[in-house]
């Protein structure tokens, strides 16, 4: 039996900043859930090819494919090319502006797919094989006439209406085969309705204008993108693909759009990353604000501030997009799990734990937003005093640091560096006078404390390098953090001989790097954002802008062939492992190429400087 | 006729109606959305059409409110049954004979065998409105019910 799982890398995302799918090189749409990122699943071959369902189209024949997307957009393009032509299937969820959803009656949710016939006589394949509620109850697939097919669920409703029927089979899917002549086109909108009346998509001609009109806004929001340095083009796809990972009506970002694709094949590290985590706060809004997506970047601070109000002035390790607890962590022993990697879990029971390095990351994240406009509300002040206040009592404990191992909590060095972040950030915002009324001289006095056992206790004399917990003498990639947070300099020599033991010890291929030294015991992959940060260390002073340069496009190779990352990188084979695409390392890549910019850009002003100087 | 009774009554019997009607949609009973669908009739605005069709349903349900204080006159007395029995009849007038004509007066609902268009996007709602859910005719003889129910048991008739 031919194996029925696709690499994870052979994925292309769509997305309407509600909800995402997962398109496969072969056209078939393997994972989506609705109506939001968190929503149980319709479509989950990708975790299940029996049972999970899926909707395919494709030529019925032997294909080699190849994809892209359209410039500056997340319209996926897929190409097919048969012994006897060609066909092209256009995948997009509709994206519309304000003014034209005030036009247009739309679906809640939607995704169109366009198949088209370039050359030759082609036979198309389509299956529509829909398992809602994550497989687990089974609802009749009906058929509608005009309205088309129907998988009615008491108040839900998905819908696929097309140009040409599909035939219902016993086993409750749909399929068809038709025949395309070259220039023929074919549309097909799945749609789901849950607050109303259902409100179905147009096709034909009205299909191709929504085309249209979701290409002009992507590229409508691209043009928001002010980044004019190297690697240009991963840079601008990773920020569509971060964009894709957007709950547009709240702000929030998410980790990956899937769960539980395992980070070792046939293992049980799989979890599910559709929630948001607050550790990615500050380096996500680094990447929007650097790139100029300012608006972006602002919703995601305040989602940060007022989502996380129920909980304050505690954080929790993740939220889900309106700021709740996304419930507790199940099993779905119904299904096979990625290449039988199980259990396959919804939730996530790290909500549970502590971790004290997020205060440093929310608070580096609003003075980001702060830095530029200058001013915070007297609410927003209360609630950083709030944060501050817990800092200051909190930071001597154990957590369970940036990677949230479920072991005991332990004094990570990591942690640690973040609380002082927490506290120079408050000061900061205080000089800066857009936040008063905090204790100075104590907040002063608890970041030298934190200093002072971080260069001592965090420190390893004989390794001469920083280490992942105090007094200890593992290595973790975090480690090449501590000058983005301003902690200390890259080119500082305890960096430097940081960075080189951080190298040496979790090495793990070719620009690649372990995130922990755990990693190897559990043998899970390269961690895709580790390397990124180390070309963020080298740009930053820990190298030469050349061996950046060369560390950023070792990173390159392991994306996928429409410029996605997934979390982790099988050192083996260079695989994608993990949930995918996974929004943190998209935020390294960007993150590094802004940090490269701003290098080049000081090295060739001090060049120019050097021979204005000369020439004078 | 007593139009103070009613204008009071008529209004609070309206807002339990509607919460009704909005607390079994977002129960998961229907899909049955009555402020949506009157308000798209005048934009295809969703968010507008919302608030445009609550104020419509609040009259609506004002104007109704009088039919029933009129038979509660007619009776001389307004008791929970005779509201409960009004609001049965009201309901089973509603889904019998209002939904099937929607599709007629809607300018944006589909009809049953055109199908949707460019223009007539909305789905009909079907005999008894069951295209909107199995559980739309309950809720909406649920909240009939209560509707008649609170008039029955507040209306003073003069």
């Amino acid at each position: 039996m031919s194996n029925p799982y696709s690499p994870i890398a052979d994925y292309g995302l769509i997305g309407d900043g509600r909800s995402a799918a997962l398109v496969s090189r072969s056209g078939s749409i393997d994972w989506l859930c609705w109506p939001r990122f968190d929503s149980p699943s319709l479509f989950a071959a990708l975790l299940d090819p029996e049972q999970g369902g899926r909707w395919s189209i494709a030529p019925s024949g032997p294909f080699r494919a190849e994809r892209r997307y359209l410039d500056d957009t997340n319209v996926l393009e897929t190409r097919f090319h048969t012994a006897g032509g060609e066909l092209v299937l256009t995948d997009f969820m509709p994206a519309d502006s304000e003014a034209g959803k005030r036009r247009r009656l739309l679906p809640e949710n939607e995704i169109l797919r366009r198949v088209e016939c370039v050359s030759g006589e082609e036979e198309v394949e389509i299956i529509f094989a829909p398992r809602p509620d994550y497989g687990r109850r089974r609802f009749t697939l009906r058929d509608h006439g005009p309205f088309g097919l129907r998988l009615d669920m008491g108040s839900r409703l998905l819908a696929l209406q097309g140009e040409e029927s599909l035939r219902l089979l016993d086993d409750g899917r749909a399929a068809a085969r038709i025949r395309l002549s070259p220039g023929r086109k074919l549309h097909f909108s799945l749609t789901w309705h849950e607050q109303g009346p259902a409100a179905y998509s147009p096709l034909g001609p009205a299909a191709g204008e929504s085309l249209e009109r979701t290409v002009r806004w992507w590229r409508g929001w691209m043009a928001g993108l002010s980044y004019r340095g190297p690697y240009g083009a991963e840079v601008a796809r990773s920020a569509l693909a971060l964009k894709l990972m957007v709950y547009a009506p709240s702000g929030a970002v998410i980790a990956a759009p899937t769960t539980s694709l395992p980070e070792r094949i046939g293992g049980d590290l799989n979890w599910d990353y559709r929630y948001c985590w607050l550790r990615d706060a500050s380096l996500t809004v680094r990447a929007l604000e650097g790139l100029g997506f300012r608006e972006d970047a602002e919703a995601f601070a305040a989602w940060l501030l007022h989502a996380t109000r129920l909980t304050l002035p505690e954080l929790k390790v993740l939220y889900d997009v309106y700021g709740r607890d996304p419930g507790p962590e199940r099993e779905l022993d119904h299904w096979r799990g990625y290449h039988d990697s199980r259990p396959v879990r919804r939730g996530n029971a790290a909500y549970h734990q502590l971790q004290l390095d997020v205060y440093g990351e929310v608070i580096d994240a609003v003075t980001r937003v702060v830095r530029r406009d200058g001013k915070l509300d007297g609410e927003t002040q209360t609630l950083l005093r709030g944060l501050g206040r817990y800092v200051c009592r909190h930071w001597r404990e154990p957590d369970h640091g940036i990677w949230e191992p479920r072991d005991e909590p332990k004094h990570y060095t990591h942690s640690r560096v973040l609380c002082w972040t927490a506290l120079d950030r408050l000061l900061e915002l205080h000089r800066r006078g857009a936040l008063e009324k905090i204790p100075v001289d104590l907040y002063r006095e608890h970041a030298a404390a934190i200093r002072e056992e971080v260069e001592t206790r965090g420190w390893n004399s004989r390794l001469q390098s920083y280490t992942q917990t105090l007094d200890g003498e593992a290595m973790d990639s975090a480690l090449l953090l501590f000058p983005y947070y301003g902690f200390t300099e890259a080119a500082s020599p305890r960096m430097q001989a940081t960075g080189r033991r951080v190298r040496e010890r979790l090495h793990a291929g070719p620009g690649l790097l372990h995130r922990y030294e755990h990693s190897r015991e559990v043998q899970e992959g390269a961690f895709g954002i580790s390397g990124f940060w180390a070309v963020d260390f080298l740009a930053r002073g820990g190298g030469s802008s050349e061996e950046a340069r060369a560390a950023f496009e070792r990173q390159l190779a392991y994306a996928n062939d429409l410029g996605l990352y997934g979390e982790e990188v099988d050192p083996g084979t260079g695989a994608a492992l993990g949930n995918f695409p996974q929004a943190f390392t998209h935020v390294g890549l960007i993150n590094a190429a802004l940090s490269l910019e701003r290098r080049e850009q000081e090295s060739a002003d001090s060049t120019g400087r050097r021979r204005e100087r000369v020439e004078a | 006729m007593n139009w103070g009774s009613w204008l009071i009554w008529g209004f609070a019997a309206t807002v339990v109606l509607t919460a009704l009607a909005a607390g079994s949609q977002g129960l998961g009973l229907t899909r049955m959305n009555l402020p949506y669908l009157l308000g798209t009739m005048f934009t295809p605005d969703r968010d507008r059409a919302k608030v445009i069709g609550f104020m419509i349903h609040l009259v609506n349900g004002w104007i109704f409110s009088l039919i029933y204080a009129a038979a509660f006159e007619t009776l001389g007395e307004a008791t929970w049954w005779f509201g409960a029995l009004i609001g049965l009849v009201h309901a089973g007038f509603v889904l019998t004979a209002g939904m099937p004509a929607l599709p007629g007066m809607h300018p944006r609902m589909a009809g049953e065998q055109r199908g949707p268009t460019v223009v007539r996007q909305l789905e009909p709602p079907g005999f008894l409105g069951l295209h909107y859910g199995p559980r739309t005719p309950l809720s909406i003889v649920l909240a009939h019910l209560v509707f008649g129910v609170i008039l029955g048991m507040f209306y003073t008739p003069a």
